[in-house]
């Protein structure tokens, strides 16, 4: 569905992503790793548009995404940004209903329809007795949930979240990654909606447990490179995350669930 | 699910709007009671009154309308583009390289027709457009713009335009002398003239500025978001730019230099009406209209028979406002 080509990227000149090349399938969850600096949040930007590649490409179903214009990226790609530059004053429908803002004219007029996905994308990350409240006045797991919402509304076939879970509790970490995976795996509803079936996610994630649990494929970049590219289990290898993020680490069998843990030494 | 819009701030807006309207027609150096007004109303400009009325009153009240509904209107388009509350046209700097533009034209020749006044909003709003474009690019830092940058590089621009225009004034003798008065923003110039000539740059200005509403509430998520939700952020910014500028233009060409309307009004109708642009805009031009025209009968009955510049009424009231925003900003840091 998503396809990245020899992308490579920079900054001033500097390289930031150095030829990339990988894919993401719809319905599954993509988790993107790496140590700090490595270039994850930088493939995110570009992948939304907002950076352009230095070369190489990032084709949907064979289309030039940089070619786009933002209107017709933002129908293809939504982003769940973190939680912090959100303008406190909004209430959490109007933060949501700006999802829509790809399909609406230019004064921002909405419609039933609009009201109808509004509603039910709040209703399945749970945001719905939130709807009147001033998002600057939820917690940052309640906020995230509604920026969730916002991407969901825009009713991509891809969906691109930046460390989501950054700045959350734990439970609140869990229910979101929870509440992504369940939309990617069981979409009901949602693709009719949108006519693309179900959608791909690339998730920018830090905590590498989370990674075993949720993930359906695993990207470990380094200094801007691919280093490794797989299933859970063939990603996260003790060697290649120990020499990856510089620190020893081990991945043992978890005693109480299926998912593997990986521990500091 | 949504609070429903009601219509109701936009009738009070405009009760407010006819209120002060009305009392800026019958107070000045000869107040005309209710009865004359509604007299000259029926016979036209045949008594005193109604020519007092008709080609004095009328067209300076209008004017203030005009140029308080252009302040409150750039002034909110600033804040919202700059996501910053503290930007408005004279802090940022705009106003004031306007009225270079707008002085400069008229040292070069003083307008006596109605077609040689409309080139004094023109020459405002390039200069104006060129300050704005300044004070931007001084103050950025990487893809944001600081409160404290905005300001200090809006008071720095401001300065350096402001000793230009007085050069220019004291170079010249005779007519441009009354644009001293103009300056301390006050509408020294009379009658229907100044009007018309205004009409085409507020119309258009403030016609733009109308339409943007949705734009700016996708923008105050930030240059990033605003992009990935499908707006074409680079060229909604230089639309706003352009409206804002030619809006703030109209109102410095011919009522001088008017601080903090363009501040206070936006800021109290985000705290009655919430954040959402496509309410504040509208709400914002009629909320200037009736400050300025407050002010403006404060100006007059204050010292009578004396006036004063309107300008140094709305500096009085909006000096300590500034002061307001500026620590609730801090306390709440409710921008950053």
């Amino acid at each position: 569905m998503l396809e990245v080509h020899d992308l490579s990227a920079a900054y001033s000149g500097k390289h930031v992503l150095k030829d990339l090349n990988f894919s993401l399938q719809a319905g599954e969850m993509l988790a993107v790793i790496g140590p700090n600096g490595a270039g994850k949040s930088t493939l995110v930007r570009v992948l939304s548009g907002i950076l352009t590649p230095q070369s190489g490409q990032v084709l949907f179903n064979g289309k030039d995404l940089v070619r786009l214009t933002p209107v017709e990226r933002a129908h293809l790609i939504a982003v769940v940004p973190q939680a912090r530059s959100i303008p406190p004053a909004y209430t959490a429908w109007q933060v949501v209903m700006l999802g829509r803002t790809p399909y609406l004219n230019w004064f921002g007029q909405t419609s039933a329809q609009d009201d109808e996905l509004v509603h039910l994308a709040m209703e399945r990350t749970s945001t719905l007795d939130l709807a009147l409240r001033l998002v600057g006045e939820l917690s940052g797991g309640e906020l995230q949930r509604v920026l969730l919402a916002r991407a969901l509304v825009q009713t991509t076939p891809v969906l691109l979240l930046d460390e989501p879970t950054t700045h959350l509790d734990l439970q609140y970490q869990i229910s979101l990654l929870k509440q992504v995976q369940d939309l990617i795996h069981r979409p009901a509803g949602w693709a009719l909606a949108n006519g693309h079936g179900a959608p791909g996610a690339l998730v920018v994630l830090h905590d590498l447990n989370l990674v075993a649990r949720f993930a359906d494929r695993v990207l470990l970049l380094v200094q801007g490179q691919l280093r490794a590219l797989g299933t859970v289990s063939e990603v996260l290898q003790p060697g290649l995350l120990s020499e990856a993020f510089g620190i020893a680490l081990d991945v043992v069998q978890n005693p109480i669930g299926p998912h593997p843990l990986v521990v500091a030494r | 699910m949504e609070k429903k819009h009601t219509a109701r701030p936009y009738w009070i807006a405009l009760l407010l709007l006819a209120a002060a309207m009305l009392l800026s027609i019958l107070v000045g150096s000869v107040p005309i009671s209710f009865a004359a007004f509604t007299e000259a109303l029926r016979s036209g400009t045949e008594t005193t009154a109604g020519t007092i009325l008709f080609s004095l009153r009328l067209p300076r009240t209008i004017l203030i309308a005009m140029t308080g509904a252009a302040l409150a209107g750039s002034g909110t388009a600033y804040q919202g583009l700059f996501r910053n509350p503290l930007a408005d046209p004279y802090l940022i700097g705009v106003a004031s390289g306007a009225g270079l533009g707008a002085v400069a034209a008229m040292s070069l020749r003083w307008p006596y027709t109605t077609l040689g006044l409309m080139a004094v909003p023109l020459a405002a709003f390039a200069s104006g457009l060129l300050t704005v474009a300044v004070v931007y690019a001084l103050a950025k830092v990487g893809r944001a713009v600081p409160a404290s940058n905005l300001i200090l590089a809006g008071v720095a621009v401001s300065s350096f335009a402001t000793a230009l225009t007085s050069f220019l004034m004291l170079r010249s003798s005779g007519e441009l002398r009354r644009a001293l008065a103009w300056l301390l923003g006050g509408a020294t110039m009379s009658g229907w003239q100044p009007v018309l000539a205004l009409l085409p740059y507020w119309v258009v200005g403030l016609g733009i500025l109308l339409t943007l509403g949705h734009a700016l509430n996708v923008l105050q998520f930030g240059d990033e978001q605003a992009q990935q939700l499908g707006l074409p952020v680079t060229r909604v910014r230089r639309l706003i730019i352009v409206a804002a500028s030619l809006t703030t233009a109209a109102a410095v060409s011919f009522a001088g230099i008017i601080g903090f309307v363009g501040l206070i009004i936006p800021h109290i109708l985000r705290l009655l009406t919430g954040p959402d642009y496509r309410r504040l805009l509208p709400l914002s031009l009629v909320g200037g209209a009736v400050l300025l025209l407050a002010a403006d009968v404060l100006a007059r009955v204050l010292l009578a028979p004396q006036e004063l510049p309107v300008g140094i009424v709305t500096a009085l009231a909006g000096a300590p406002f500034f002061l307001w925003v500026l620590r609730r900003s801090r306390q709440a840091n409710f921008w950053s």
